[in-house]
């Protein structure tokens, strides 16, 4: 009733609004027309803006709400800023706490990896241009997949160039000196993209400390004796002796001529693979397992194999590229006279070099006559490795100590290992019962002037090789198994072993059975009898009446 | 895989390293196309190539309105002329299980039976005929059997009408992402086996005119499938490892896909000593 005024004295605005004095004195002189007044105020805040569409009341109420909700500590300071929020927050999206996740798809990411295989490293100005022209290990990728696609052998020219430009990555990044595209292996989770490099003389890096090769130990030897103990309680000592390890081939040579890096998609990073044990090849040739794609997964397989995938991937490149590497005949020739050519052992020559003089073959000749490829893999022995090796030269020394019933027979047992030596020609491939080893054809009937010689290999299904004119080159697409037309069949466990010799000591003897013992007894009667000549028959007659009580 | 869309399909389904020569595409799509008129096919699907020792078979198979029924095959040794197989029956099939080794290349080359029953050899011998089986018989059982046991088409792809015949699925735009990884949503495109075996709360969550076909997920042995996305993830390869060759791509959220059989026609039987 009162509405306004008249202030008391404590209350803010005593002294404004004197009666009489107020500014809407004049209009406003009673309570009716009071509240038409208050409707007529609410009116105009209701009034919305021209510019922006807000209207005062309720930018207001929505100010206040906001204060209220938030109470924050000295509001009246920071009044403005809330006006400016509250105005603000109306051109945001009502936004819920729970936001779609933009999808991040692997995809996106593969394709990332890929783009940064076509960017130029950083700093790379035109000056280094001209000395990439120059000598290059970088291998002409796009050319030998252009050769084997006039075969029908190839991935799409897509992957090829990403692989082609994953190599240069590699060149760049170690020191390479020859560098091949060796092919593809397929797993079950990944692929296997595998470059076949050899290091420059000497800038081989040393390899780290590798871990020995965990072999069948031998039997336990008895338990730890007290010294209390007479020695003559002690169980049989095993009289095993594991096989020697038969060491692996130097880098460079032999099996472990090339070095492999392996990657699961171009743009990853490449990986070492470490090189070849005999052990793994002999083991490898004994399982037949799928790659899975992860170099570090376990292969659970009997025999037990000596490694992980890693090894278990290079030692089947290293029986591929021993069976499968060829050339056509005369690209390659022996180097000259070098000093000792024969090795110790026996092995023939390992080294060869590119034949200047090279006369390349017509495509009819190289398709029709297998005479005209050799291999330039050195094909790897039965041991194990390319170059035999007797595990048992060492032991001369040790013959004195040991004891040498046990070691004179083992050095003549083993017999040297003599294999195919270096450039042999194809012909002399055994095929698999009658299907020959290679099979060789023309990439095209219709077009003989500019045919391809292709050569696919059965031994090795998904080896092929290719020749025309003064070029060739090997490659392999496959999931890295040997073609054989009997099925697989596992290695049984080996027989029981022994646990001691049986000798008479410890074998168990028959019981004597009646007869025996009566014979016995009576044998020993008369030896008493004779012994004793003062005794009576008497006595004789008692004994016997005792033994039929018996 | 259709023989339009070929040569786009061959560079998808690559990743085996195995694929045509340009020549050979390039008379793919003229001949394929004859084939269609010749024979009146619906369509025509390039099957793939089985390798023989001495040459190889180029198949093809023809459809006619039901995709189901049974398909004509043809095979050419050099892409150009084709003939027709003859269709396939169950002592094909059963004869050819027998052989082993290598195709040889040589349509007209005869197997001899060299370990058979000796009942069956005493079977044969007294209807006359001589245990042998011509490489035609082993080749068109042999295509049987791949597409019985490992011929896949993503779900949704075709479908079942109500007067029973199958159809393509003009409104399939291609599998998710995640869903083109799931075996689930793959089927054996051949008559179902296991379907009736389901349980009933499953058979309720069927669509029976999409789901009429067995899936993937419970092929023996487990892990006869290798899923794979290729080409930074965008495509789904799916191989087979029970018959070495066979590729089946698709590119999800897209129409294509498409399965294809490079390989020597020979079923890989040390499947579990190598898993």
């Amino acid at each position: 009733q009162h509405g306004h005024g008249p202030y008391q004295p404590h209350e803010p605005g005593y002294g404004l609004y004197q009666p009489g004095y107020s500014p809407y004195d004049d209009q406003i002189p009673d309570p009716k027309s009071r509240m038409l007044a208050i409707q007529n105020a609410k009116a105009y805040l209701l009034k919305s803006s021209t510019t922006s569409g807000l209207n005062l009341y309720d930018h207001l109420a929505n100010m206040l709400t906001k204060i209220l909700d938030e109470q924050p500590a000295n509001a009246v300071d920071i009044i403005e800023n809330i006006s400016k929020d509250v105005k603000w927050a109306q051109f945001q999206k009502k936004m819920d706490t729970l936001r779609d996740e933009h999808e991040i798809l692997p995809t996106f990411e593969a394709a990332e990896k890929h783009k940064a295989l076509f960017l130029r490293a950083n700093g790379e100005g035109d000056e280094e241009l001209e000395e990439e022209i120059g000598e290059t290990p970088l291998p002409n990728v796009m050319e030998t997949a252009f050769y084997f696609e006039q075969a029908g052998i190839g991935l799409s020219k897509d992957e090829f160039y990403h692989i082609f430009l994953a190599l240069k990555k590699l060149i760049s990044v170690q020191p390479i000196q020859t560098c091949r595209f060796w092919g593809k292996i397929l797993g079950l989770e990944m692929n296997y993209i595998i470059a076949e490099v050899q290091y420059h003389e000497g800038e081989e890096e040393e390899e780290t400390e590798e871990e020995e090769v965990i072999e069948e130990g031998g039997k336990g030897m008895g338990e730890v004796e007290d010294e209390d103990e007479k020695k003559e309680d002690e169980p049989p000592k095993s009289t095993y002796k594991p096989p020697p390890v038969i060491p692996k081939e130097e880098n460079g040579t032999g099996a472990n001529k090339y070095v492999y890096f392996v990657c699961n998609e171009p743009g990853k990073p490449w990986v070492k693979l470490p090189p070849v044990t005999p052990a793994q090849i002999v083991c490898a040739r004994k399982i037949k397992k799928f790659f899975t794609g992860r170099l570090d997964a376990p292969v659970v397989s009997f025999p037990p194999f000596p490694g992980n995938e890693a090894n278990y991937l290079r030692a089947q490149i290293a029986r591929i590229s021993a069976g499968t590497q060829i050339s056509p005949i005369g690209f390659y020739q022996f180097a000259e006279e070098e000093g000792d050519e024969e090795e110790e052992e026996g092995g023939g020559r390992d080294t060869y070099e590119e034949n200047p003089d090279f006369q390349p073959l017509s495509v009819a000749e190289m398709v029709g006559s297998l005479s005209a490829w050799v291999h330039h893999g050195q094909s790897i022995l039965n041991q194990g490795r390319c170059v035999w090796l007797n595990p048992f030269q060492k032991s001369e020394e040790e013959e004195e100590d040991d004891e040498e019933e046990e070691k004179a027979e083992e050095p003549n047992e083993l017999q040297q290992e003599i294999g195919p030596p270096l450039l042999t020609p194809l012909s002399e491939d055994e095929g698999i019962q009658n299907i020959p080893a290679w099979t060789a054809e023309a990439s095209t009937n219709l077009i003989p002037q500019y045919a391809v010689a292709i050569l696919q290999s059965n031994r090795w299904p998904g080896a092929y090789a290719f020749a025309s004119g003064r070029k060739f080159d090997n490659i392999y697409f496959g999931w890295g198994h040997k073609y054989s037309p009997e099925n697989h069949i596992p290695a049984l466990p080996p027989p029981v072993q022994a646990e001691y010799p049986s000798g008479p000591e410890i074998a168990e003897t028959r019981d004597p059975t009646l007869e025996e013992e009566l014979a016995f007894k009576a044998a020993r009667e008369e030896a008493l009898a004779a012994a004793e000549e003062e005794e009576d028959e008497e006595d004789v007659d008692e004994d016997e009446e005792d033994e039929d009580d018996d | 895989m259709e023989a339009a869309s070929l040569p786009a399909a061959l560079e998808l389904a690559a990743g085996g390293g195995a694929g045509l020569s340009p020549e050979k595409r390039a008379v793919l799509g003229a001949s394929l196309l004859l084939l269609q008129r010749d024979y009146r096919f619906e369509r025509v699907w390039f099957w793939g190539c089985i390798r023989g020792v001495r040459g190889a078979y180029y198949i093809a198979e023809g459809l006619g309105p039901d995709r189901a029924a049974p398909r004509s095959r043809l095979y050419s040794l050099n892409c150009v002329e084709w003939s027709l197989l003859p269709p396939v029956t169950e002592e094909m099939v059963a004869q050819a299980e027998q052989l082993k080794g290598r195709f040889q290349g040589d349509p007209s080359f005869e197997y001899e039976y060299t370990e058979i029953n000796a009942e069956d050899a005493e079977r044969l011998f007294e209807d006359g005929k001589e245990p042998m089986i011509k490489e035609e018989s082993r080749l068109v059982a042999t295509i049987e059997q791949i597409d019985k046991a490992v011929g896949i088409i993503p779900r949704g792809a075709f479908v079942k009408t109500p007067l029973g015949s199958v159809r393509e699925n003009r409104n399939f735009e291609g599998l998710s992402l995640t869903e083109a990884k799931k075996l689930s949503s793959y089927f054996h495109f051949t008559e179902p086996v296991n379907l009736k075996n389901k349980t009933l709360l499953e058979k309720a969550d069927l669509d029976p005119s999409t789901d009429f076909l067995d899936s993937l997920e419970h092929d023996i042995p487990q892990g006869s499938w290798t899923v794979q996305l290729e080409k930074g993830g965008t495509v789904v390869v799916l191989r087979s490892l029970l018959w070495l060759g066979l590729t089946f791509y698709h590119v999800p959220m897209t129409k294509q896909y498409g399965y294809v059989y490079f390989g020597t026609g020979e079923k890989n039987l040390d499947l579990p000593f190598m898993l």
